[in-house]
């Protein structure tokens, strides 16, 4: 069948609709995340707590889909990527479903019963529910800028040769740290929009404050490490762009260092660390002026900054492999067929802008702050 | 070699965590519609009542939506944890359906359930009724892409084998959209949450009527669902997946092994009421029989044989040996894939292929199969009869049993007989049914798919992932504990919910609207 997009172009638009959708995530459901790590610290009495929860109460189920659909676009456009990232982070990944499967129930049962030891129990659910996806994503990514142990055989099935323990190196607990400490402040950044004004909001800003400076010194940190700690690999062979889903017809070797090729071939693409650096510092800026719309503005971006730095300078890697180079996952390499990518791309262009419409009409009759008097009329309030 | 412990485990978490989330599922997709019945007549009669009840059913359908929500995440991801190799080898047509899931249904009911909960003094009640609608379109539209996935693994249409790729690529996404074994599912899935939704609405308002508690809530509520129960009850029966039956051969050989029918018989064919079937004796035993009602559900003609198990296996044999030859064929493409000539006998035996994987179970490499292996193999094809057989007995007898249980309530609320005893203690103990049936359901269609992942595409034990022992039971023993303690945790607050009535929300925080409701109305039910 003749399709208007050619192999290539739509691969190329999959890699930049998959980063569209864990950006997505991390702005939307990035704050529900961190508010809910912060929970515990910034809100103390059980006024203040709920008052918190609700800032994120009616919205997070939504936020929460991104991650869902995340993992529905991975299988869809990238099968070879959902099939070896998933089963090689096995125990990784139960964590993230334990602490993700925490987070509905918290929520919803928390507020049910007046105990407050039942109370408290939910609220440090809520904190896990938060915590650990954000460090466990964040370890992620960093191992997959370091590599992941799997090999594929002629069959193009795959086995590995890691452990959870050893997801946890250097480099990816700088990458768990920054990725917490991104998430921490964008939640922080989001009480200062949705809180009412008062000692949780000023808790807030405080915990915001210190996540914003740690966010810049780990992302300065890990952009050292990636520059001088031997990370990278380099497509060595022929390059059929429009080729066969295959990963074992392309050539592919370590090659430290190479992670920054991308930023001298393309030089606009040094917007994204920039993006990273500016938008934490503006955040941080944000806070101490009391601006909640800076605040909000400046930590999202660099959401957007980092996350498109670690894509970016990874390109056109996907997954590459550390004990077999010639297994790595790649843009060209790694998809579902020509056909499902038109049809998935089709899908997305009808239903994206809808989901956007009714995700803003949603935002708009819930604006405005979260307040604890509310807490005494709504019936309905977490 | 493939680690068949590990593929147990595999498929043991598999069924434990997708019988799980389903507790939950058929509750969401029934209630969110009979909330938008009750939200409807409180929008056009304005009585707050109507506001109540729908308030009061919505705070049970949260408890609920919470856990169905949660446990749904783990089957999001757990295709790619467990199933490496199945989702490498079948994403491609398999993945699109659960990521336009996420982008048309999830996205649609995730985004509106928070206003549904949280927007009753910030909407207009039209645009209020608007929001729950969309929820329970959402849930329903979700069960639809899911069951499209799911009919595609018991009828793989529009898609075929790529010797490049090593997998299934989708050659007619129309096919496997309107898949007619998926269209059937959905009818007869969607149509049992209605149902399970009614028994439970049902069988709380027994409840309350059988102490004497909120009668007018509890007669208006048994009204609807007796109304919505009767018509959801005809509509699973009438329209259940009997139809995709005579399909495939695995569908066919579905439905011989929960008919425990061992050989053809000649049409129509007579249906075995009960008996004991047996794998080893391969017969069944102490059988009832009654004549031409199996040909007419199966084939809904008079004049078609149903083929049985012994047939269906002779069939899966020649398919086999068919399969060596497409597997033959592609290990020469593998080694040289410029070889045309093995890739035109790749194409004439492709659709076997599947097949030949069976003897991996037995022969590393299949074309070292012996004439045992491929007999024995070709009798793996049959899933196991008694309890194919025993649970659609049972999920069926259920059916039944309901329809007339629905009809019953429906004359009962009709001649304004609400509270008639015998009646009510019957929708009480009947709450669990629907469950039982419908897991049994599951376990019909699941188990009654074996030893296929995908019909005669992928068996099941190749599709598992290159994981261990320890790491599985390190799984397995958290999700059941978790589950376990989120389950009590969930029953609890439902029946503390319950015990607290529709009405001790607004004794709490006052009612917003002007017209205070009578918390005992005395008048007759139907609004």
């Amino acid at each position: 069948m003749d399709l208007p997009l050619d192999f290539a172009t739509l691969r190329l638009i999959w890699w930049g609709l998959l980063g569209v959708l864990l950006i997505a995530f991390a702005l939307t459901d990035g704050f529900d995340l961190g508010v809910g790590a912060l929970l515990p610290f910034v809100a103390k009495t059980d006024e203040e707590r709920r008052m918190v929860i609700n800032t994120v109460g009616a919205t997070w189920e939504g936020n929460q889909v991104w991650f869902i659909l995340g993992g529905g676009a991975i299988f869809a456009a990238w099968p070879f990527v959902y099939a070896v990232s998933f089963s090689g982070f096995y125990l990784a990944m139960f964590l993230v479903l334990s602490a993700l499967i925490l987070r509905p129930v918290s929520f919803k049962y928390r507020s049910k019963r007046a105990s407050a030891g039942w109370r408290s129990f939910w609220d440090w659910c809520l904190f896990i529910g938060g915590f650990v996806p954000a460090l466990v994503f964040g370890v992620a990514v960093g191992n997959v800028l370091l590599g992941a142990p799997f090999h594929l055989d002629g069959d193009l099935r795959a086995f590995y040769d890691g452990s959870l323990l050893g997801l946890f190196t250097p480099f990816s607990l700088i990458a768990g740290l920054l990725s917490v400490a991104m998430l921490v402040l964008h939640g922080a950044a989001w009480l200062s929009v949705k809180a009412e004004p008062g000692p949780v909001m000023e808790r807030a800003r405080l915990f915001g404050t210190v996540a914003g400076v740690l966010a810049l010194i780990l992302f300065a940190v890990g952009g050292l490490y990636v520059a001088y700690g031997g990370l990278g690999y380099r497509i060595t062979g022929a390059l059929d762009v429009n080729g066969f889903s295959n990963p074992l017809r392309t050539t592919v070797q370590a090659a430290p260092g190479a992670w920054l090729d991308n930023y001298g071939r393309y030089p606009w693409m040094l917007i994204a660390p920039a993006l990273g650096f500016l938008g934490a510092l503006a955040g941080l800026v944000g806070m101490w002026r009391r601006s909640a719309p800076l605040a909000f503005g400046g930590s999202s971006l660099s959401a957007v900054g980092i996350i498109s730095t670690a894509g970016l300078s990874m390109f056109p890697f996907i997954l590459p492999s550390s004990i077999n180079p010639q297994s790595s996952l790649t843009v060209w390499n790694a998809s579902s067929s020509h056909l499902t990518l038109f049809i998935m791309l089709i899908c997305t262009a009808v239903f994206l802008p809808l989901i956007l419409i009714y995700t803003a009409w949603v935002y708009r009759v819930l604006w405005g702050r979260t307040s604890t008097a509310a807490l005494k009329t709504n019936p309905d309030l977490y | 070699m493939i680690d068949l412990a590990v593929v147990d485990l595999s498929r043991l978490q598999f069924a434990l965590t997708a019988l799980y989330h389903f507790l939950f599922v058929p509750l969401t997709l029934g209630l969110s519609f009979m909330l938008v019945i009750m939200e409807s007549i409180y929008v056009m009669t304005r009585r707050p009542i109507w506001r109540t009840i729908t308030r009061f059913w919505g705070v049970l359908f949260g408890i609920n939506f919470a856990l169905g929500v949660a446990t749904g995440i783990t089957m999001e991801f757990q295709f790619g944890m467990n199933w490496s190799y199945y989702s490498h080898y079948v994403g491609d047509i398999f993945g699109a359906p659960l990521a336009i899931e996420g982008l048309m249904a999830f996205f649609l009911e995730a985004t509106f359930v928070g206003l549904m909960f949280f927007g009753w003094d910030k909407l207009k009640p039209s645009a209020h009724l608007f929001v729950t609608f969309m929820v329970a379109l959402g849930t329903n539209l979700s069960a639809l892409w899911i069951l499209i996935a799911n009919g595609w693994m018991q009828n793989p249409v529009g898609a075929a084998f790529n010797p490049d790729t090593m997998r299934m690529e989708v050659t007619d996404f129309m096919a496997v959209l309107f898949n007619p074994v998926a269209q059937a599912k959905f009818v007869h899935t969607v149509s049992a949450g209605y149902v399970c939704a009614s028994v439970f609405v049902l069988g709380v308002s027994a409840f309350y009527l059988l102490r004497g508690k909120h009668v007018g809530f509890a007669k208006r509520s048994m009204t609807v669902a007796s109304a919505f129960g009767l018509a959801a009850s005809l509509s699973v029966v009438v329209l259940g997946d009997q139809s995709g039956y005579a399909l495939t051969d695995n569908q066919k050989m579905k439905l011989a092994a929960l008919e425990a029918m061992w050989h053809t018989e000649p049409a129509p064919a007579g249906l075995t009421l009960i008996g004991i079937p047996s794998m080893k004796d391969r017969e069944t035993h102490f059988g009832v029989h009654i004549p031409w009602v199996m040909g007419l559900i199966a084939t809904r003609t008079i004049d078609k044989p149903v083929e049985g198990i012994f047939e269906l296996v002779a069939t899966a044999q020649d398919r086999i040996e068919s399969g060596v030859v497409a597997y033959d064929a592609l290990e020469k493409v593998k080694a040289d894939p410029t070889d045309m000539a093995a890739r035109a006998v790749f194409e004439t035996h492709r659709r076997d292929l599947g097949y030949a994987l069976l003897l991996k179970r037995h022969v590393a490499d299949p074309r070292q199969a012996s004439p045992e292996q491929i007999q024995k193999a070709a009798w793996e094809t049959v899933p196991n009869v008694p309890a194919l057989f025993w649970s659609f007995r049972i999920m069926a007898g259920i059916g039944m049993f309901l329809i007339a249980f629905f009809a019953t309530a429906f004359v009962l609320c009709s001649v304004r007989m609400h509270e008639t005893k015998w009646f009510l203690r019957i929708a009480v103990l009947a709450i669990p049914l629907p469950w039982i049936a419908i897991e049994f359901g599951w376990i019909l269609a699941e188990f009654g798919r074996q030893p296929w992942a995908v019909d005669g595409v992928l068996p099941t034990f190749l599709g598992a992932s290159s994981l261990t022992v320890p790491q599985l039971w390190a799984t397995i023993v958290g999700f059941t504990l978790l589950y376990g303690a989120l389950a009590v945790v969930e029953v609890r607050l439902m029946l503390f919910a319950i015990k607290k009535g529709p009405f001790h929300e607004q004794e709490t925080f006052g009612e917003s609207d002007p017209q205070q409701p009578d918390p005992r109305p005395l008048a007759p039910a139907v609004a």
